[in-house]
């Protein structure tokens, strides 16, 4: 569903990645692990249209989204749920959702289904987007790219700060969409949640794709993952 | 005549200044909220919208009222396409970088003043009020006879100075409704709150700072269309304006929009008040020195919030 093929790309003329492969298909979780530095929030930008590609491409459901103008990427239909929520502060819940649902001129009826998996945010459609708690404005980034019917979703270290209560919330979902035929990638920084829910798993070091392995292989070999990511 | 009516009428003159002020800071302020451009061509935007007033009102003839709606069409939108050019094929290219833009911006004030002083020349010109009734205004007093209303000496407007106030009024009500009210007004306001996610999300943001840059040009356009009756057009008038605009768009907070104008409303009419009491010249000293207290003690203005 999405297929990244030897993407390169970085920071001005700071090249950070390198040839970077990879395929995520429909209904699959992918983790993307690496240490800290590796490019792995780069993959996701560069994958969004965010940062100009220095050369490869990016496919979602066959059609080349890297070819196309940042904004028109979110209208193919890939999602993303950045590092640190970046919700459009000043805003309410609802607006912020409004974004969302108007990217690709989703209707009532999604954002009626978006909410059923976050009730949460029906109590608090009024309130403005920063005044909600960590939870919840992780609940408001992820529903907002759920507005978009995504084909495809980019998470950037979705769990990251929160208490284990809204963990589980934030997996559940997860799981939801990859039933629902969403490819997913997933950047985590904590190897126990990935391995609780991905079904592959695929290693960034300094820009340049490692091995990809079945996350199974992985639970039952923990020194594969302390050899790429270990202190 | 007794302080009271003095007062009374230097107010009266504040608003004016304020009510054209904050017309034109609400530009400055939506440009620098939106696009983080500090646009200092913003004041030749102004002088263009006086400059092409009284060219569509010289075209025009007729009743002076014909050739001043005329002016309040024609010139906001002429200086609003200018702005949207030049944000296409300078600001664009340059990456809307803050520091490239302050300079780029510097170029086109010089351009645009120069091109001005070359077809339009060195001139001020006036034009004609649609309307200008004297008003005078009433007083009361304690006379003999207990409260008694009288009419003081001087103590008058003229009916295009109120309309002039009432009509800054509606267009700002106007902005802040585009902005609160409506779908582009939302889009406005994510592409200010974080850039990057609009994009992420489907707004296509080179077309929205487009679309600023030409409204925030046009509002200064608009308030130089409607103070020209009372000031002439001139091709050095935009440094006032540009001076006063940073002002008070530094004292309300870079981008908010209730700062800029309850900021403008208190330049203007301390601008008024001090200027007919004193001096023109200690009001823009107090001006400035209040500008330098809130820099000192609240870096993000009095309505602003910190950026995180």
């Amino acid at each position: 569903m999405l297929r990244l093929e030897a993407i390169s790309a970085g920071y001005g003329k700071a090249q950070v990645l390198r040839d970077f492969s990879l395929d995520v298909a429909q209904g699959e979780i992918v983790c993307l692990l690496g240490r800290n530095g590796a490019g792995k929030t780069t993959v996701m930008k560069a994958a969004m249209g965010l940062l100009p590609l220095m050369g490869g491409r990016v496919l979602l459901d066959g059609a080349e989204i890297s070819r196309r103008p940042a904004h028109e990427v979110p209208r193919a239909g890939l999602g993303y749920i950045p590092q640190g929520r970046r919700l459009f502060t000043g805003l309410s819940v609802a607006q912020n959702l409004e974004i969302g649902l108007r990217a690709r001129r989703s209707g009532r009826d999604t954002l009626e289904e978006v909410l059923e998996l976050f009730p949460r945010l029906r109590e608090r459609m009024d309130q403005p987007a920063q005044t909600l708690s960590g939870g919840e404005q992780q609940m408001l980034a992820t529903a907002r790219a759920l507005c978009l019917r995504p084909k495809a979703l980019l998470l950037d270290e979705p769990t990251e700060g929160l208490q284990p209560s809204m963990i589980d919330a934030i997996r559940q979902v997860i799981v939801t969409l990859r039933e629902a035929g969403v490819a997913i990638l997933l950047v985590e920084q904590r190897v126990d949640a990935v391995l609780s829910v991905a079904d592959r798993v695929a290693f960034l070091e300094n820009g340049r794709g490692g091995a990809v392995m079945e996350a199974s292989q992985l639970r039952a070999d923990r020194s594969i993952v302390d050899r790429y990511i270990g202190v | 005549m007794e302080i009271g009516p003095y007062i009374l009428l230097a107010s009266l003159e504040g608003a004016v200044t304020a009510a054209v002020l904050a017309l034109t800071a609400v530009g400055l302020s939506l440009v620098f909220g939106v696009m983080r451009v500090v646009n200092i061509a913003h004041g030749e935007f102004f002088m263009l919208g006086a400059v092409i007033a009284w060219y569509v009102a010289h075209w025009m003839g007729g009743h002076p009222a014909l050739g001043f709606v005329a002016a309040l069409v024609v010139a906001p939108l002429l200086v609003g396409a200018i702005a949207v050019a030049a944000d296409m094929t300078i600001l664009k290219r340059l990456d809307y970088d803050p520091e490239r833009t302050i300079v780029a911006t510097i170029g086109l004030l010089y351009i645009i003043q120069q091109l001005t002083l070359m077809s339009y020349g060195p001139e001020a010109r006036p034009v004609e009020a649609p309307f200008n009734q004297r008003i005078a205004l009433p007083w009361i007093e304690r006379g003999e006879s207990g409260w008694q209303f009288y009419y003081p000496w001087g103590l008058s407007t003229t009916s295009y100075k109120l309309a002039v106030i009432g009509a800054a009024g509606a267009v700002l009500c106007g902005v802040w409704a585009l902005m609160t009210r409506t779908r582009i007004g939302l889009v406005m306001r994510a592409t200010q709150a974080d850039r990057e996610m609009a994009l992420a999300f489907g707004i296509p943001v080179e077309k929205v700072y487009a679309l600023v840059f030409g409204l925030g040009a046009g509002l200064a356009a608009l308030a130089a269309v409607l103070i020209v009756p009372i000031q002439q057009a001139h091709y050095l008038m935009g440094a006032d304006p540009l001076l006063l605009s940073f002002i008070v768009v530094i004292i309300g907070g870079l981008g908010s929009l209730p700062g800029t104008v309850l900021a403008a409303v208190l330049i203007g009419l301390s601008d008024g008040i001090i200027s007919v009491f004193f001096s023109p010249t200690l009001a823009k000293i107090l001006a400035t020195l209040l500008v330098g207290l809130v820099l000192v003690f609240r870096p993000q203005g009095l309505f602003g919030t910190r950026a995180a």
